[in-house]
């Protein structure tokens, strides 16, 4: 009998070790790129970290390192934020439900959606350039905030498209015909139903595309972002009537991500040090912003039963 | 049964044909649906009953490429319900329905049972709070749900589910109650419990129920449909259609020769 058995055995410890071997492979690869990304983290941490403080916040850039901080930059990179998320969200959010509910089911709008799918993959600095020619010098909107807002908010249109539909189509047939069961119009069923529903989704996709929004350098260079700015933008908030002002949209600007590219492009060692604490900065900002996303999500996949 | 003289017509189906892009599934069916009566369509998976009771609300609507031809008239003011010229939204307003898997709002009991007034537009806090506790008590579910009218409908067991759907249906006083399999989905004693809701609401209110259950169909219809590959093979009293069936097919059904 042994002597039957003995293949068989030899078989399974052979295809038993190719096994081993190919988990061994998978949990070396992983290894790699965590210990790479981890190494990298660390070394801009212990550069960068011990320059954090309140003064490097509240300080505009110098050239003297030591009294230089990135004032200008949150404060732009915010303005940029706020007017990507208006221009963005809206846009994005509408076309989304328009596709996946209204839209009939056709090639055409097979065709635009494969297209939408592209232009979340296209490079950002092709952007930059088309908001150079279409924004700052046919419309006349200047190396402005509003430019920038504009210019990512386009680029990151794509993504809340896509995770909005991503997120409505997740909602089960049977939940629209009991709406429409009842006599509901498609405007009161997306209204009280596919809304709702869907808005861990697509706020999840929103603070996505804001996190990688507030990474981007390129297509900003490119409308003209200056790199070193000692002024704020016009307070929105004015001691005169009207009391508000909407002047800030057309200040010119600076973000994080290019305060940190004009300290590491300059000889001086010190100034390699703040662009490390502004990386680390920026890496955190993304890092709570991914983290309210996770959270987002996972409050409402709990909420949500069908 | 106790149907002894025939009741008034409540619905008149005439010479339905159905189709879902170039294939037919239904083929050329009439029959009547009578006033404050239940009436079961029975037959084989894929014979065509579900998308017989669809066409009832206009549900195919919501599709593309699904194509009406003939009549439902819906009486006394014999309008045709899949007439082009109607709104499918004003026939849902008339007609309600009752899916087979039970499908509440993930929103509370309460707002469930009040959707159907609130997209009418009924504003008036008493009127929806009268009709959302009258509907619940016709569905047999206020005792259970008075102390959490406010609580998530999702988190009630899968027969407390269904019986809150009947309650949202209840709601909008519809015309006709449409029914697809209410009960396919459920244990047996919440199956139990449902119809003997339904032999309760038939009294009411004029019911066309799908199911795959024939014990179910005997036990609560008044009037049996036997549908058979997009036709309607046999239809007539539900004592006659299990007793004596005409069409040897309806008998074959019956008698579990196949099906």
């Amino acid at each position: 009998m042994s002597n039957q058995r003995d293949p068989i055995l030899k078989n399974i410890r052979r295809r038993k070790v190719v096994d081993f071997l190919f988990s061994l492979a998978g949990l070396l690869s992983l290894l790699f790129a965590l210990v790479t990304l981890l190494a990298l983290v660390v070394d801009l941490a212990v550069t960068g970290v011990p320059r954090i403080s309140a003064e490097f916040f509240m300080n505009f850039p110098s050239r003297f390192p030591e009294k230089a901080g990135i004032l200008s930059a949150w404060v732009g990179s915010l303005c940029v934020m706020l007017t990507t998320a208006c221009c963005a969200i809206p846009l994005g959010v509408a076309a989304g439900l328009y596709l996946e509910e209204y839209a009939p089911k056709n090639w055409i709008t097979q065709l635009i959606e494969l297209n939408i799918i592209n232009l979340a993959g296209i490079p950002s600095i092709t952007f930059g350039l088309m908001a150079l020619g279409i924004f700052v010098y046919k419309l006349e909107l200047g190396q402005s905030i509003l430019t920038a807002g504009l210019t990512l908010g386009l680029l990151v249109l794509p993504i809340i498209i896509v995770t909005t539909r991503e997120s409505v189509r997740a909602i089960p047939n049977l939940i629209r015909e009991a709406s429409y069961a009842v006599g509901a119009s498609k405007w009161q069923t997306i209204r009280y139903h596919i809304l709702p529903y869907s808005s861990g989704g697509i706020l999840t996709g929103v603070i996505i595309s804001l996190s990688r929004a507030i990474g981007e350098t390129a297509p900003l260079i490119t409308i003209g972002a200056l790199t070193f700015v000692a002024f704020l933008p016009t307070s929105p908030v004015q001691s005169v009537f009207p009391f508000v002002s909407l002047q800030w949209l057309k200040d010119p600007f600076t973000v994080l991500p290019i305060q940190m590219f004009n300290w590491l492009s300059r000889p001086q060692a010190e100034f390699h040090v703040n662009a490390a604490a502004t990386g680390i900065v920026l890496l955190l900002m993304t890092l709570v912003l991914n983290g309210v996303a996770i959270y987002i999500r996972y409050r409402f996949r709990k909420k949500m039963k069908w | 049964m106790g149907a002894v003289t025939t009741p008034s017509i409540r619905a008149d189906v005439k010479n339905l044909n159905f189709f879902y892009g170039p294939k037919q599934v239904l083929k050329n069916i009439s029959m009547p649906i009578y006033e404050n009566r239940m009436t079961a369509l029975i037959g084989p998976s894929g014979c065509g009953k579900t998308t017989l009771l669809r066409c009832f609300n206009r549900m195919h609507d919501l599709y593309a490429t699904t194509n009406y031809q003939g009549q439902i008239i819906l009486h006394p003011n014999m309008q045709n319900i899949l007439s082009s010229e109607i709104d499918p939204m004003e026939v849902r307003m008339r007609i309600g329905m009752v899916f087979q898997k039970p499908n509440p709002f993930p929103k509370s009991i309460f707002e469930n049972v009040a959707y159907g007034l609130r997209v009418r537009g009924v504003k008036k806090k008493s009127f929806i709070e009268e009709r959302v506790v009258k509907s619940l008590q016709q569905a047999g579910l206020w005792s259970e749900a008075k102390d959490r009218l406010h609580s998530h409908a999702t988190d009630m067991s899968g027969g407390q589910q269904q019986r809150l759907c009947i309650a949202r249906a209840l709601a909008t006083e519809p015309e006709i109650l449409l029914l697809d399999e209410p009960t396919s989905a459920l244990d047996p004693i919440s199956t139990a419990h449902i119809e003997e809701l339904i032999t309760e609401l038939k009294k009411d209110i004029t019911i066309l129920m799908v199911t795959h259950n024939l014990h179910q169909a005997a036990r609560t219809a008044d009037y049996t449909a036997y549908m058979y590959l997009g036709e309607l093979i046999e239809f007539g009293l539900t004592d006659k259609i299990f007793t004596t069936p005409s069409d040897t097919r309806t008998e074959n059904y019956i008698t579990g020769r196949f099906g």
